[in-house]
């Protein structure tokens, strides 16, 4: 058998895998790699303008298609400038494989130049990661780390590579199966367990429905949307799961948490029967379990990862399986039993929800004058006919991306939910249209977030990615001047953007074409032309100067319970409480 | 609530490391913690002592569960079993505290396993709370050294933590 080096049997495994894009940045102890790479056409080779943009790019790539993700950075700064993007990654599931440089295995520990214990450095925020300290062990490695990286609960995994391993020879076969004794990731729910959630929801008088990132990334859009309709129940998406439900189904409720709208925060509090998909209970959707738990109900909990089960709350069915195989076995027993909820109580329940929906919690007063962030989001998703892959950044905008546009299919919306990074936006955005070269990509970002990654611009003119992006800047870091505004007397420190550039000629100096917007009037005149089909190839940046004085509304501050939201100010004095003509609540309110 | 766990564990570079990352990330605690490798050289086997709430250790047998290279763990704590620790103690023994130190030694049944003029280090194993007793029994000034294993356990009858 030909020996070939440990950078070529890389390149192969990419290859194996059914790799397309490879998103990264040389250096030193990649050389091997990268010539490696020059020396191939199968994949091909993204040159990003900084490590960090390498992994979110990677990232977004597996976030919106069913295809992972890779990323390659060398040693040391390389890697370091990674982990926020692994992180990223990680704490919202994602499956991506990093290929990070390590210095020659003689002088691991050494303090070699440019080394860093990279493994050790990014334990805490992978699903797994492996050095490779032997080429004859690089081949089952890969298959490892891809096969690990999309099983089970998703999640990055790093592959350290000593500079001496890429040069080092041996013959290349790569593995056709594995197995790994330690891990078996479940499929099928508890068939008795099922069974039970089965009845719960056919006695339920309130059900409810809510539904988190797992049946995004688990592919369960269509059962969760079957459900729904079978039973006719409402439903709630995380932040993480928009998309997973039609945000324009009329048993869509809106989002919940933090920012999640009356109604759909009130059902969460009210519900007598909950249905929890691959979703987990975070603090920034119910907030305070005891809070969460006040008003009694009884939750089925489906999730992949057993310790997402009974982590923040207690649960009556927990079931461990894949969402897509446990909802589908979940309505072959709704059907085979011919179970549904009371006819009469669910009517209650939506004749209250209907109460809850009417005076529109995401309302805003229109202005001639300023220009409102709520309306830019509006406005896109109306131009886009809510078919554009949307990215975020991370803050007031982000909140409004999800509050607003009204997202028709699991993986279109794109945000970092978890860690929360500001500067992710871009290179997702960059790594969606690569995916999804014939999508629309939108990336909604603000003037501070846009900041942490602005050299992408660089990147996407290189590789012809004509993403949109629309900065919603009201010169503030926005949600951290609401905080201040609601719990620091409005002493706004440092959270106001002084000496902003021109953003219309960063984005021109980059090759791009930018728009600044003033004008309440020319918001849709210049979304219609970004997106006209003139532009279609062009990336366009949009400054939008909006109102600095905007909050996001609903909130449930911390601490609080669902039903204690601040209300934006045309709902002020509603009682967050079930209304007294719709008793069917017994002692629960 | 006090917890022994028990843990078989690829043998691999690195893996004891995730688990102690996975203590102290998530604020867990550690009283002790052994680790050898079994007699199938691929396999480590971890007794971890800790303690917290039911919900605790129910999360720390989840998360452990779910690193890669955890092949299976168990809560001893479950059922009966057994538990030894072994204590090397360095004592001083001099005058008429030699002859009590050699006594105190029998009564837990240690043994003496290094005489010097001075001293004797005397090895015993039992549960964790023989161990603190024999060191409670005798005079503290006369303790030079004491090095402790932390405990291992099994599980009594034919209950077998094994692949």
């Amino acid at each position: 058998m030909e020996l070939i080096s440990g950078a070529e049997i890389l390149t192969r495994c990419l290859q194996e895998e059914g790799v397309e894009f490879v998103f990264g940045y040389p250096g030193g102890a990649v050389l091997e790699i990268y010539d490696a790479i020059f020396r191939q056409e199968q994949f091909k080779h993204v040159l990003v303008r900084h490590e960090q943009a390498a992994v979110h790019a990677a990232d977004a790539y597996s976030r919106s298609s069913d295809k992972i993700g890779v990323a390659l950075v060398t040693s040391g700064p390389g890697a370091t400038n990674a982990l926020t993007g692994i992180a990223t990654a990680y704490m919202d599931s994602i499956p991506m494989v990093v290929i990070s440089g390590q210095v020659g295995t003689s002088a691991i520990g050494l303090d070699a130049f440019q080394e860093v214990d990279m493994v050790g450095c990014s334990r805490p925020i992978v699903k797994h990661n492996f050095l490779v300290k032997d080429v004859r062990d690089l081949a089952a490695t890969f298959k490892k780390a891809f096969h690990i990286a999309k099983t089970g609960r998703p999640g990055p995994v790093v592959i350290d590579v000593p500079k001496d391993v890429t040069i080092n020879k041996c013959a290349f076969e790569y593995p056709e199966s594995l197995t790994i004794r330690s891990y078996n990731p479940p499929t099928k729910g508890h068939p008795g367990q099922i069974k039970k959630a089965a009845q719960l929801l056919a006695e339920a008088k309130r059900p409810y429905i809510y539904v988190g990132g797992g049946a995004v990334q688990g592919g369960a859009g269509a059962q969760v949307t079957e459900l729904v309709k079978l039973l006719g129940v409402p439903c709630t998406n995380t932040l993480m799961g928009l998309g997973a439900l039609d945000g324009t189904d009329p048993n869509f409720l809106g989002m919940l948490g933090m920012h999640g709208t009356y109604e759909a925060n009130l059902a969460m509090q009210y519900c007598d029967v909950l249905i929890a998909v691959g979703a987990r209970f975070d603090d920034r959707v119910i907030s305070v379990p005891s809070q969460f738990l006040s008003n009694p109900k009884r939750i089925v909990h489906i999730d992949v990862d057993p310790s997402s089960i009974a982590k923040r709350v207690k649960v009556d069915v927990p079931i461990v399986g894949d969402v897509k195989h446990v909802l589908t076995d979940l309505i072959a027993a709704l059907k085979e039993g011919n179970l549904r909820p009371n006819p009469d109580s669910l009517a209650n329940w939506w004749k209250q929800i209907n109460e809850w929906r009417k005076p529109n919690s995401l309302l805003y007063t229109p202005s001639d004058e300023l220009i409102k962030p709520q309306s830019v989001v509006q406005k896109l998703w109306e131009i886009t006919n809510g078919e554009a892959i949307v990215t975020s950044d991370v803050g007031q905008h982000q909140m409004w991306a999800a509050q607003y546009y009204k997202f028709r299919r699991p993986k279109q919306w794109i945000n970092s939910g978890g860690l929360g990074t500001m500067g992710f936006g871009l290179p997702a955005a960059m790594g969606a249209q690569l995916a999804n070269p014939d999508a629309v990509v939108a990336c909604i970002t603000g003037e501070g977030s846009i900041q942490m990654n602005i050299q992408e611009l660089s990147t996407c003119k290189q590789y012809n990615t004509p993403v949109k992006v629309l900065s919603l800047n009201n010169r503030y870091l926005g949600m951290v001047r609401q905080w201040q505004e609601f719990f620091y007397g409005t002493r706004y420190s440092h959270s106001y953007m002084d000496a902003l550039p021109d953003f219309v000629k960063i984005a021109e100096a980059y090759g791009h074409i930018g728009f600044k917007i003033e004008n309440p009037a020319d918001v849709e005149p210049v979304l219609r032309e970004a997106f006209s089909p003139a532009l279609k190839d062009r990336l366009v940046f949009m400054d939008f100067r909006t109102d600095p004085s905007e909050n996001v509304f609903p909130m449930v501050q911390n601490g609080k319970g669902l039903n204690q939201m601040d209300l934006p100010p045309h709902m002020h004095g509603l009682q967050q409480v079930p209304f007294e003509n719709n008793r069917d609540y017994g002692n629960l309110c | 609530m006090r917890h022994i766990l028990s843990v078989l564990i690829e043998n691999e570079a690195g893996a004891l490391s995730r688990v102690t990352g996975l203590f102290s990330a998530r604020g867990y605690n550690i009283d002790s913690l052994t680790v050898q490798t079994t007699e199938d050289p691929t396999l480590s086997r971890m007794t971890i002592v800790t303690h917290g709430s039911d919900d605790v250790i129910e999360q720390i047998t989840k998360q452990l569960n779910k690193l890669i290279e955890v092949v299976k763990v168990i809560d001893l704590n479950e059922a009966d079993h057994i538990e030894r620790e072994l204590m090397l103690i360095k004592v001083r023994a001099t005058g008429k505290d030699r002859d009590e130190m050699k006594r105190m030694a029998d009564i837990f049944r240690g043994r003496i396993i290094d005489v010097t003029e001075k001293t004797y280090t005397v090895e015993l194993t039992g549960p964790g709370d023989k161990l603190d007793a024999f060191i409670k029994a005798i005079d503290a000034t006369s303790i030079l050294e004491t090095v402790r294993t932390g405990a291992s356990g099994i599980a009594r009858g034919e209950r077998v933590l094994k692949i």
